[in-house]
């Protein structure tokens, strides 16, 4: 078991023929998912990757004739709203959006549109997903994981690498690594990733990583607090940001309220996450826990 | 991205917003003809003197002045053109006023607060009104959060005139100055979705002694990832109200922003750029910089970090962190060694590369003869980078 993706998924990619997109498509190929199809309007009837994955014009068409069920999108990002739609359009049951830079009153249209149809998107801005030893969608290093049973949830790319190294050097392998994205608005939040951890009978515990701006980290440790039963281990990013500055991450600015890695933390801690002051004890913290 | 307020207000003027108009000096020579085209334009003999730079907190730092006369108005301009201005949101240093805004002077009965922003929580725009005007709102908001109404806009339906009208009603208006305002609302709702802004803030909106709604002051956040399709927009940073450092670091599409410590630091990713200043802090030292070198760090922009951390004088040592995933971490030490080799090792380095190719980055490093102190895991370069910085 895993959460949102496994061996079964069947994948195409939104933007296949572009540098970005051809690129990562080969490294998720390499380790083994089964990507059937890709899309790039005015490019249809192309094979792509060394004749190995065909090309479409629409997401609809790449659906119908190829019986994908998860997209991934590759595309710039003043277009990549668009493609969130037509592929929740097409019925996709899952989108992931790699693209950094989308415009953020695109996403909110984009986000409030797609909820009405209930597809959901893990994105922008994000590694994507990977599901170890089964199915990588998304641009992360995949040799890096170990088949295991830990969740790993994170609003940054290099971070969730980050944890990943330490569970490993700590003896621990992961179930299902996800990155939700560092934009201020995004597809699936920590909640909803933690319920699916909850829910996933092989996961035995959570790295949750947070960073500083908006409220999702507090509003998801209320929720641990009520309803998870597994143990999880928290570290907040961006304790010494200066307020008001964007650090990298769209959504990555303290603005007033609980939003900072201080409030973050605190409220966390309260509702009974192990946090880390040092992102350096994330392994060990998760082994501790485990171990209790 | 930030713009001035008399930027802000010319936006406003062409979305149909009144405003409290004026003209913008950067000369002295041209004050007293810029007093008098006011005074003439707008018919009034006193004007109002603000200095235009970005921070907010103007008015307590001496950046805006009341001048009932000409000799006024001359002399306070003359003071606040080239001065120091401090506010609680320039830092301690300050900002230097390089342009001064010379506006009519209106006759005030009420002054309120008002602004759009997004909610992450509701994914919706916000739109917030308070009867505190020109006073900091987050202190309204905390102190007496019952005087902020709002109304929450879903952008696919846009702004209706009953949520306008909510917020008038909330305001106490009456008359004309509230069909005035619920005007003013609608407009300024279709002014942030135009230009793109994640905010939109006036503070105050006053109510004048004629019934009439004007906007004291224009704020304006603009969302950085939508600037490419607002070219005016883009015209109207002002370079001087950045910092010469991230100015330089911009030019080479680094993701860079200057601290007050002395432990540089290079990282990819910005999750991992902010964990590594926040361990930087545990292990005792202070970092000089946030500066994500993104997923494709080159050895070019490894040596272009190099040299924007360098031009900081306070640094005494740098701390490179990188966790390759895309990015293979050979090709970091190879930009490491380039740019060491051109621009000499003037402080210690201390390298940290895990990931893809890590193992023959080690080599590479080991076998190139410079003294890179090498780290295996980010506790470790924490401390190592610290203590360098110390008995630098």
């Amino acid at each position: 078991m895993s959460i949102l993706v496994d061996k079964d998924s069947r994948v195409m990619v939104q933007g296949i023929t572009g540098s970005e997109g051809s690129f990562h498509t080969a490294q998720m190929l390499d380790y083994g998912t089964n990507v059937v199809s890709g899309v790039t309007p005015g490019k249809g009837g192309q094979i792509a990757l060394d004749g190995k994955v065909p090309v479409f014009n629409s997401v609809k068409e790449a659906r119908l004739e190829t019986n994908a069920n998860v997209s991934i999108i590759f595309v710039p990002p003043q277009f990549a709203t668009e493609a969130i739609i037509e592929a929740s359009d097409a019925g996709l049951e899952l989108v992931v959006c790699i693209t950094e830079g989308v415009p953020v009153h695109d996403m909110v249209k984009a986000k409030r549109i797609i909820d009405q149809k209930g597809t959901r998107l893990v994105g922008p801005n994000c590694p994507g997903i990977i599901t170890v030893d089964e199915c990588k969608i998304g641009i992360m290093p995949g040799f890096i994981c170990k088949k295991g049973n830990i969740g790993v949830l994170s609003k940054s790319g290099t971070l969730t690498y980050e944890a990943i190294g330490q569970l490993v050097n700590a003896g621990l392998g992961q179930t299902t690594a996800i990155g939700i994205g560092g934009d201020p608005i995004i597809g699936t939040t920590m909640i909803d990733t933690l319920k699916l951890f909850e829910a996933d009978p092989e996961t035995a515990g959570v790295v949750l990583i947070g960073e500083i701006g908006g409220q999702m980290e507090n509003d998801s440790a209320r929720w641990v607090k009520e309803n998870m039963s597994k143990p999880v281990v928290g570290f907040i990013a961006g304790k010494t940001a200066p307020p008001g500055r964007r650090m990298g991450h769209a959504g990555a600015i303290v603005s007033g309220g609980d939003d900072t890695a201080e409030a973050k933390m605190r409220i966390m801690t309260e509702c009974g996450i192990a946090v880390c002051e040092s992102v350096a004890e994330i392994g060990n913290k998760m082994k501790e826990k485990l171990n209790n | 991205m930030k713009i001035h307020e008399y930027q802000g207000k010319e936006i406003f003027k062409s979305y149909d917003i009144p405003i409290q108009d004026g003209y913008v000096i950067e000369k002295i020579d041209d004050v007293l003809e810029t007093i008098k085209k006011v005074q003439e334009e707008f018919n009034t003999e006193a004007v109002v003197v603000k200095a235009q730079i970005h921070a907010g907190g103007r008015g307590k730092g001496g950046g805006v002045k009341y001048s009932p006369t000409t000799e006024e108005a001359l002399a306070n301009t003359k003071n606040m053109l080239g001065m120091n201005l401090v506010t609680h949101q320039t830092g301690a240093e300050g900002q230097e006023v390089l342009k001064v805004y010379i506006t009519e002077a209106l006759d005030i009965k009420k002054e309120y607060y008002c602004a759009i922003t997004l909610d992450r929580a509701q994914i919706k725009d916000v739109f917030m009104v308070s009867t505190e005007g020109g006073v900091e709102i987050e202190k309204v908001a905390e102190e007496t959060p019952e005087k902020i109404i709002k109304v929450w806009i879903d952008p696919l339906v846009g702004i209706k005139s009953f949520q306008a009208r909510k917020l008038a009603f909330g305001l106490g208006l009456k008359g004309n100055a509230f069909k005035i305002a619920t005007k003013v609302f609608m407009k300024m709702y279709k002014c942030y979705i135009g230009t793109d802004a994640t905010i939109v803030e006036i503070n105050p909106l006053v109510l004048t002694e004629d019934d009439y709604i004007v906007a004291l002051d224009a704020k304006f956040n603009f969302d950085s990832n939508a600037i490419f399709r607002h070219k005016d927009i883009a015209e109207l940073r002002d370079i001087n109200e950045e910092d010469p450092t991230e100015l330089e670091a911009s030019k080479y599409d680094l993701n860079y922003i200057k601290l007050d410590g002395n432990v540089g630091c290079m990282v990819n990713g910005a999750g991992l750029a902010m964990a590594t200043m926040d361990i930087i802090k545990l292990a005792g030292g202070e970092p000089a910089n946030f500066l994500d070198v993104g997923g494709a760090a080159s050895a070019e922009t490894v040596k272009n970090g190099f040299k924007i951390i360098l031009s900081d004088k306070n640094v005494k040592a740098i701390l490179i962190n990188i966790f390759g995933g895309i990015v293979r971490c050979d090709r970091v030490a190879n930009g490491v060694i380039q740019a060491v080799k051109e621009l000499g090792l003037t402080v210690p380095v201390v390298v940290r590369l895990e990931g893809t190719n890590s193992d023959e980055a080690k080599t590479i490093l080991s076998e190139s003869g410079l003294s890179i102190i090498p780290s295996n895991d980010m506790k470790d370069a924490a401390k190592k980078v610290v203590d360098a910085a110390i008995n630098n």
